[in-house]
């Protein structure tokens, strides 16, 4: 099974009005060239799920300044001013996720669990509307799972069975967001053969990857 | 009027004396990150990075950047030997499950029940959360460090008017006026800045101050 495709092959299945997580912490361990791509096919009304909307020229701040996005789920939008602009403008919906939560409603999606319970958020603004939950005396937040039509993350070095390894600090959603899609697609800095990433040193195990596009480094 | 960099270094040293050797201590953006500068050489501070990692180090040095190590700021960072990398859900395992010893974090405002507002002005200015809720509810102790008033206006409160960050986590406030803490019965005036009298602490803070029995003055 070949899994390696071009960049325009994959932006087959990037349709109007789905539901894409993205990889990446303000852009770092973002699949920068997918990125671009979506920008250059242009769909539209797109629900992104990603740590935060990062910059204007750079992550998935070019699909928010491109217009092509009608719903962010986020922690953070400080740094893309375009997105402010945007929400105030009633362009865009923001739904602010506490970074800790975000990561777990996606976990608990790809884990096959119904939600999870945390104290992050008593007493907030974001428990507005949600079910507190008390177990031995002490409440938690009921958060629901989150799944996506496609994720799209990034892998330092991607084996061509699609087993990968992520540096340094580019790891962050990138593996959680590999569980919670219909279709994952990796964009690889380096393909490389396989066995040349160590089993023990697999991340993301290839059974989770759908397709494999060659990046390079960005 | 002392100086702005002066009331910053002031605060960031104080905060600095508040971690024993092995802690484990995430510092928040802006002010909380000038901590690092100031802990004493022989206490090893273990300092985490939410966005994935533990073993931050200072800054590289200019052309030795590495494109795939940032800190939480997106700014890029060194790593110390023996530090380790993880993903976004273990990170905020940590966090939140209890094996941070400390966090800082700065604040629009902070009050008598320990309650922290610091990442929204409703209508001017709203970044988002990030990892702030998490790591306020997650770790042992949360310290506040911050400049003592904004442009002369109380920030330590009776009550935060602000969207909260989280409920009654607080446990220490440090400006460049003196250190708090959070008790039950309020909050209690520990330690006071050089060449500063009780009643100027007071007069700038709207909260009602418990002057403790031991005051003493800040070692800085």
């Amino acid at each position: 099974m070949n899994k390696i495709k071009t960049i325009d092959e994959v932006m087959e299945f990037i349709k109007d009005g789905q539901t894409i997580m993205f990889g990446g912490f303000l852009a770092v361990g973002t699949a920068e060239n997918i990125v671009d791509a979506i920008v250059k096919k242009g769909v539209k009304d797109l629900t992104i799920i990603c740590n935060d909307t990062a910059f204007v020229d750079k992550g998935v701040g070019k699909l928010v300044a491109n217009k092509q996005v009608k719903k962010v789920i986020v922690s953070h939008i400080g740094t893309n001013p375009e997105t402010g602009r945007q929400m105030n403008a009633g362009e865009i919906e923001v739904e602010l996720v506490p970074q800790g939560t975000l990561a777990e409603r996606i976990r608990a999606y790809g884990a096959g669990l119904g939600g999870v319970l945390t104290p992050t958020g008593l007493g907030t603004v974001v428990e507005e509307g949600k079910t507190i939950i008390e177990v031995d005396g002490k409440k938690y937040l009921l958060e629901k799972p989150l799944k996506a039509d496609v994720a799209i993350i990034k892998g330092s070095k991607v084996d061509k069975k699609g087993n990968v390894w992520y540096s340094k600090t580019t790891r962050n959603f990138n593996p959680i967001m590999a569980m919670a899609a219909d279709l994952v697609i990796v964009e690889a800095e380096e393909i490389v053969e396989v066995g040349e990433i160590e089993p023990e040193n697999v991340v993301t195990p290839h059974i989770l990857v759908d397709y494999i596009v060659k990046g390079g480094e960005r | 009027m002392i100086d702005k960099n002066l009331v910053r270094e002031i605060i960031a040293k104080r905060v600095a004396k508040e971690f024993k050797d092995g802690d484990v201590v995430n510092l928040g953006i802006g002010l909380p990150t000038e901590v690092a500068n100031y802990i004493d050489k022989d206490v090893e501070v273990i300092l985490q990075s939410e966005n994935g990692f533990i073993g931050l180090g200072p800054a590289p040095e200019e052309g030795k950047e590495d494109k795939d190590l940032v800190n939480a700021g997106g700014k890029y960072v060194t790593m110390m030997p023996g530090g380790a990398c993880f993903d976004s859900a273990m990170s905020f395992a940590i966090i939140r499950g209890g094996h941070v010893d400390a966090t800082v974090l700065g604040a629009l405002q902070v009050d008598e029940e320990g309650n922290l507002a610091n990442w929204m002005i409703p209508g001017k200015m709203v970044p988002g959360m990030g990892g702030a809720m998490d790591l306020v509810v997650g770790a042992k102790k949360v310290i506040v460090a911050m400049e003592h008033t904004a442009k002369g206006a109380p920030k330590i409160l009776k009550r935060c008017t602000l969207p909260l960050t989280a409920a009654k986590e607080v446990n220490l406030i440090v400006t460049e006026m003196g250190v708090i803490e959070v008790t039950d019965k309020g909050l209690v005036l520990k330690e006071i800045a050089p060449n500063t009298t009780v009643e100027e602490v007071i007069a700038a803070t709207e909260a009602n101050l418990i002057i403790s029995e031991d005051l003493k003055v800040m070692e800085l």
